[in-house]
């Protein structure tokens, strides 16, 4: 990690063609260096973050007022900053009976500041909670007092929690775990706080600065999706093709402990979503092994979504695994404890997250929790499930490579869809697909829940929603039509996007066919049709062209009467 | 160590920290003299001295410094 100084020293570099992402600094306590370290960071991370910094502890002036220098410069991103010395000096003027009641005060003020920043302003809030002060006015009886200021502190902090966890526009920047990582006499440096009215230690700027990009990262899309783990010394302990099934090292003696915990915390990482790839030199029955017959092993291969071991290339293995799970190489971590396998794989493939492990496997886990890979900024059912759809992915994959004619392959996968107009049902998840479907999409429009609804009780729209079943499992809603009559002689396809995941069943076909038979029995004519590019739909620039539909200046039109049923293998349910 | 052997240490942690390596200093010289070293460069200039010579200055000490070559004889004063 870069110190301050060369955090400092990116502001000189050039930002040109950096991400710009205007942010709103409030801080109660100075801030100028913290500032430049989250630009310097931004840099980093390919970021140019454009940062109003409001004077010193003008929180409540620029938040309550909607005229502010704050709401003029429409931040997309609101960073408050309250410090815990400040929180501190608050509690110290209280009288001593209103210590008890101190964090519910605070909280209300802080709710306050989120509510008005919301309402004012167009942008995602971020609050940084509080390191822990300990002022040893009762010493371990702190715990037990409630109006200990340690107390009061630790409580803040939980309702804190509580209230991110119900208002989806605000963000908590857990600096307070920074602290207990580093310490607090590594945190918090006197000198620097008396001569400045800083808080925050020189040293521990750039890990705070890249805890709160992490987190505007995340906001903006970029996140880890998957790691892809090297076996031998990674795993477990040993390697197994040499030492054998009984003495490889997991479980609760010596450092077998330190790949147990390892594997709890893949585990872990898979049950949130995180898909888990397995990239060994070895053979794969051997390699399998473990994972079947080990008492001691806490991966099973049910956790993990591509198996592969084999002798070739990791970098050329890793590529599999990427056309497999079809997710960018930026969003991949690879870890292994050999530095050349590290390297080889850092140099061949762009983009992909390779972490120095320390050459203590006992020092793993701390150091990847320093870390901090996998920010997120939300949590549902559907991550849970992930890992099994990719499974089935890998599998029909596997398959495929043994036809050498496709249109076998797709025969033998018995593919069903079921066809069905938006209803109360799909409704959630037909939206959730128009705002997660980026590439596989002709004309980008999200729509809300609300507006699904509209639609399906709208007497000029058409709505369809397809879902996709095969021998190997079921993919669940994967597209979505909305025709819109423009005239008794033509329909226009308003919406059509499809999950990339079933890129390449014919699904296209199958639409087209249902839509045209649709539309030609509602008696119209013309099925018209539009691309309107984005950064990211390119891949779909021909598809009215591959579908034969004509051009007509910005739109393409298929003409119905004679329309001839294309070739697909999927059956209606 | 001498006071001349600190100086130049302390002139590269200036030429490091104020990013500028035409940074010539002298015991004479004053915040004054130098472009950017400012109040907030100072705090970043002792910080990292601190580093650099594994010591410690007061906050007092900080702010009492009317030239390089006091701080250079605080230095030494803690034993370096």
């Amino acid at each position: 990690m870069k110190d301050f100084s060369q955090l400092k020293k990116n502001l000189k570099k050039d930002f040109y063609g950096l991400k710009a992402i205007k942010v709103a600094v409030l801080g109660d306590s100075a801030t100028q260096f913290l500032v430049q370290a989250l630009r310097g960071e931004g840099y980093e991370k390919g970021f140019d973050l454009q940062i109003q910094e409001a004077d010193f502890n003008q929180i409540e002036r620029q938040v309550f007022d909607p005229s502010s220098e704050l709401y003029e410069f429409k931040p997309e991103i609101v960073i408050v900053f309250q410090s815990s010395h400040k929180l501190l000096g608050k509690y110290n003027k209280l009288k001593p009976e209103q210590h008890s009641l101190f964090a519910s005060f605070e909280l209300e003020s802080m709710t306050n500041i989120y509510l008005a920043l919301a309402k004012n302003a167009q942008a995602k809030i971020i609050f940084y909670n509080y390191t822990e002060i300990d002022d040893a006015v009762f010493g371990n009886h702190a715990n037990k007092t409630e109006s200990s200021f340690l107390f009061q502190l630790r409580k803040l902090n939980y309702e804190l929690m509580l209230y991110a966890s119900q208002n989806t526009g605000l963000f908590l920047c857990d600096i307070s775990s920074i602290q207990n990582q580093v310490g607090k006499a590594n945190f918090f440096h006197t000198s620097v706080y008396i001569n400045t009215e800083m808080v925050l230690s020189i040293d521990v700027l750039p890990k705070v600065a890249a805890r709160t990009v992490d987190l505007i990262s995340a906001i903006h899309g970029t996140i880890k999706k998957c790691v892809i783990l090297d076996l031998d010394n990674t795993t477990w302990g040993g390697i197994i093709g040499d030492d054998g099934l009984e003495n490889i090292q997991i479980g609760n003696l010596g450092i077998g402990k330190a790949f147990s915990e390892f594997q709890y915390w893949v585990k872990k990482l898979k049950n949130r979503g995180i898909i888990v790839a397995v990239c060994s030199k070895n053979t794969e029955a051997v390699a399998i092994e473990p994972f079947e017959s080990h008492p001691d092993m806490v991966l099973d291969l049910e956790d993990i979504a591509v198996f592969i071991a084999n002798w070739e290339n990791k970098a050329d293995n890793i590529r599999h695994i990427q056309r497999v799970l079809n997710i960018g190489f930026d969003s991949m971590v690879f870890l292994d404890d050999n530095p050349f396998e590290r390297s080889i794989v850092r140099e061949n493939i762009p983009g992909i997250c390779v972490p120095e492990l320390p050459e203590d496997p006992a020092d793993f886990l701390e150091y990847l929790y320093s870390l901090n890979l996998f920010e997120t900024i939300s949590f549902s059912f559907e991550d849970t499930e992930r890992t099994k759809l990719y499974q089935i992915e890998a599998k029909r994959n596997l398959v495929q490579q043994k036809f050498t004619n496709e249109d076998d392959f797709l025969k033998s996968l018995n593919m069903i869809s079921l066809v069905q107009p938006f209803n109360k049902f799909n409704t959630p998840r037909v939206a959730q697909l128009s705002q997660r479907s980026n590439q596989f999409n002709l004309r980008k429009v999200n729509y809300t829940d609300a507006d699904i609804e509209a639609l399906a009780l709208s007497e000029n729209h058409f709505t369809f929603a397809f879902t996709l079943e095969d021998k190997f499992g079921d993919n669940g809603l994967i597209c979505v039509v909305i025709l819109q009559k423009e005239n008794c002689q033509c329909v226009f396809i308003n919406t059509w996007l499809m999950s990339c995941r079933v890129l390449k069943r014919g699904m296209e076909n199958f639409v087209l066919n249902t839509i045209a038979t649709f539309a030609k029995e509602k008696g119209f004519r013309i099925l018209k049709g539009e691309y309107l590019p984005t950064a990211k739909n390119d891949m779909v620039k021909d598809h009215y062209f591959n579908l034969g539909f004509e051009k007509n200046n910005d739109y393409w039109e298929l003409p119905l009467i004679n329309y001839e049923q294309k070739k697909s293998f999927i059956k209606i349910r | 160590m001498k006071i001349e052997d600190i100086l130049k240490q302390v002139n590269d942690i200036f030429i490091d920290t104020l990013d500028n390596d035409q940074v010539i200093i002298t015991e004479a010289t004053t915040a004054n003299d130098v472009e950017e070293w400012d109040s907030l460069t100072h705090i970043q200039l002792v910080v990292a001295i601190e580093k650099h010579f594994k010591i410690r200055f007061t906050s007092k000490e900080i702010q009492s410094w009317n030239n390089v070559g006091e701080m250079l004889t605080c230095i030494q004063e803690k034993g370096v």
